[in-house]
């Protein structure tokens, strides 16, 4: 506030014309981030034969609650959704859990083979087999067409494991030692003395999985294409939203109105469903990334 | 205490020892045997690209045809086009999103009121949490001929008639650009800031009292500043040029703009698992694999020879 202070006695024209450029960047880009999600939001609770005319912007003109009916009566968006839980809520915890193991092991100062498992899983981030090898990996490992195929190999992530591997080098060594003292064991000292500072980071991992496993919806394609009892929810928004590309030239036929919804509100309505979790959550677990992502990152 | 500590750090391998960290050793069999079973294993997989496989005849039984599918990959016009087009978009992608992200990241830094900056950060994070399936769905409606850009086109003359942009192979990798964009600024931007707020206060009290404007103070402190960040991050990044490829093209790609949308993992997508030809997946997928390490091996070497950051 000082530097304020500096500038108010002679606030240069070049500081001004900066100034009202930064405004401007920032207005614009505040609108182009929100416009299309508020838009969206706008559309799904708009009536069907209404949205077709166009000139709908930020809020519906003719509300209706039909595009949710319709995308809530279908059956496979419920499956779609257990899986997607389920996956989001297995997976979250299991990577979490595996993930924070290896980075403490390979956050041990005096433990032998440190730098050797870090390389090990280093390497992972740089070399990948591809998708072929690994598809036919998991088909012969029986992982395809089931629900394990979705939390079992993604399990460890070499950058998740950096991430915690960084803020628990924080945690100061004579805390483990006065532990060991007293007979810890190393366990103990994973569970009752490093992982209780670790929240934070833990917060910001989880996050990241849980997110990554939500959004997912190539793995439900390529593994689980055939079992729709597996079907994840956003394969589901997906499909729901290839097929009404496809059908946009039909458009016309809702127009006269052979049905009552046209595909342009539903689709906008599964969309808002989709990521209405996300949204809901996001601002309780802001907080939490900022500091994960940043300590993570920066130095690797 | 903790210099006497540094000095024992050098612990060496005993029976004596690794009973002691016995909780530590079994965790690593098992995260070793983990990560052999699901990712080294694989890399076995890559003798298929020199041999016709035959699911029935298994890696060891299938006959080997040496570099054939490497020949078929580059007289491959629509294979030539698909390595283009993922260099293309990862090259126009890294550029623009840290272009995006360090100006994000400067200006957000001039604006010193919290009420105001705060909400900003939180809307502009947001699209990092949205799924390709919606950013694109979400971008297929703006762009349509009712959605809001042909509506401000029309509006304000610049066009006669709704622009179809999903139509014009021209438009395809700046659309790509634009999503990349809408989704990852404010997330890349985090990193930025964080490194400009470790810049020394004193620097720029140092510049005000010198009368340097604002512009002069971040050309001459915050960009400096930033630059260690920026190197490690487009390291990391050039690695990844290759890996740029796949959802947005998937999701946005239609027909009529199949020449510039294909990139290198919708070509193994399409070869390896729908045509069901594993051996030429499997060969355009290691070309991928190998230009990926070679990238980031070579800048690498380019970071060590000319700055002080590196990967490894």
């Amino acid at each position: 506030m000082n530097v304020d202070a500096n500038h108010k006695v002679r606030e240069p024209i070049r500081d001004k014309i900066f100034f009202v450029f930064t405004v401007i960047f920032l207005a614009v880009f505040v609108i182009i981030t929100l416009y299309p999600v508020v838009n969206t939001v706008a559309l799904s609770f708009n009536d069907g034969i209404d949205a077709v005319r166009g000139g709908i912007y930020l809020w519906p003109r003719k509300f209706s609650m039909k595009n949710y009916k319709t995308v809530l009566d279908m059956q496979n968006i419920w499956v779609g959704a257990r899986i997607t839980v389920l996956r989001t809520l297995i997976a979250t915890l299991t990577s979490l859990f595996a993930n924070a193991i290896l980075a403490f092991i390979v956050s041990r100062k005096r433990f032998l083979f440190k730098s050797q498992l870090s390389l090990f899983w280093v390497i992972t981030m740089y070399v990948n087999a591809g998708l072929i090898p690994i598809f036919l990996l998991y088909k012969n490992l029986g992982l395809t067409g089931t629900f394990h195929v979705y939390w079992i190999p993604g399990m460890i992530s070499a950058f998740n494991m950096l991430v915690m591997r960084t803020y628990m080098e924080g945690i100061p060594d004579s805390l483990e030692e006065s532990a060991q003292l007293d007979g810890a064991g190393y366990w103990t000292v994973f569970k009752d003395i490093v992982s209780p500072l670790c929240k934070p980071v833990y917060a910001t991992v989880a996050l990241f999985i849980a997110v990554w496993q939500w959004n997912s919806w190539f793995d439900a394609m390529l593994y689980n294409r055939m079992k729709t009892e597996y079907t994840t929810l956003q394969y589901e928004l997906m499909k729901l939203l290839s097929s009404v590309m496809q059908q946009s030239g039909s458009a016309e036929n809702a127009k006269n109105g052979a049905a009552t919804i046209t595909p342009i509100t539903i689709r906008a309505a599964a969309t808002v469903a989709t990521m209405l979790p996300i949204i809901m959550l996001y601002p309780f677990l802001q907080r939490y990334f900022v500091t994960g992502l940043t300590i993570g990152s920066v130095k690797e | 205490m903790a210099k006497t500590k540094v000095k024992e750090k050098k612990v060496k391998v005993t029976w004596k020892e690794i009973k002691k960290q016995k909780f530590l050793v079994i965790g690593t069999l098992f995260l070793v045997a983990y990560g052999i079973l699901f990712y080294y294993w694989p890399l076995t997989g890559w003798i298929m690209a020199f041999e016709n496989y035959k699911p029935k005849s298994g890696i060891l039984g299938s006959k080997f045809v040496g570099l054939d599918k490497f020949r078929f990959l580059f007289g491959d016009d629509v294979f030539i086009k698909a390595v283009r087009n993922t260099f293309a978009m990862g090259v126009i992608n890294i550029v623009t999103t840290t272009f995006m992200a360090v100006l994000t990241a400067v200006l957000l830094n001039e604006v010193k009121r919290a009420w105001i900056k705060k909400p900003i950060q939180t809307i502009s994070y947001l699209p990092h949490f949205l799924s390709w399936i919606v950013v694109t769905g979400i971008l297929h409606d703006s762009l349509s001929a009712s959605g809001i850009v042909n509506d401000l086109l029309l509006r304000f003359g610049f066009v006669n008639q709704a622009i179809n942009f999903f139509a014009f192979p021209k438009y395809f990798w700046w659309i790509v650009a634009f999503a990349q964009n809408w989704k990852e600024t404010g997330w890349n931007a985090i990193i930025y800031l964080a490194a400009i707020t470790a810049i020394d206060p004193a620097l720029y009290e140092a510049a005000s009292i010198d009368g340097a404007d604002r512009l002069q103070k971040i050309r001459y402190i915050t960009l400096p500043g930033i630059k260690p960040t920026f190197l490690v991050l487009l390291l990391m990044n050039v690695g990844n040029v290759l890996n740029a490829g796949f959802e947005v093209q998937y999701l946005l790609g239609n027909g009529l703009v199949q020449s510039v949308s294909q990139t290198i993992d919708i070509y193994v997508l399409k070869w390896g698992i729908s045509q069901n030809d594993y051996s030429l997946g499997t060969a355009a997928g290691l070309f991928k694999s190998l230009v990926s390490i070679a990238l980031v091996v070579i800048a690498n070497a380019f970071a060590r020879k000319y700055t002080e950051e590196r990967l490894f």
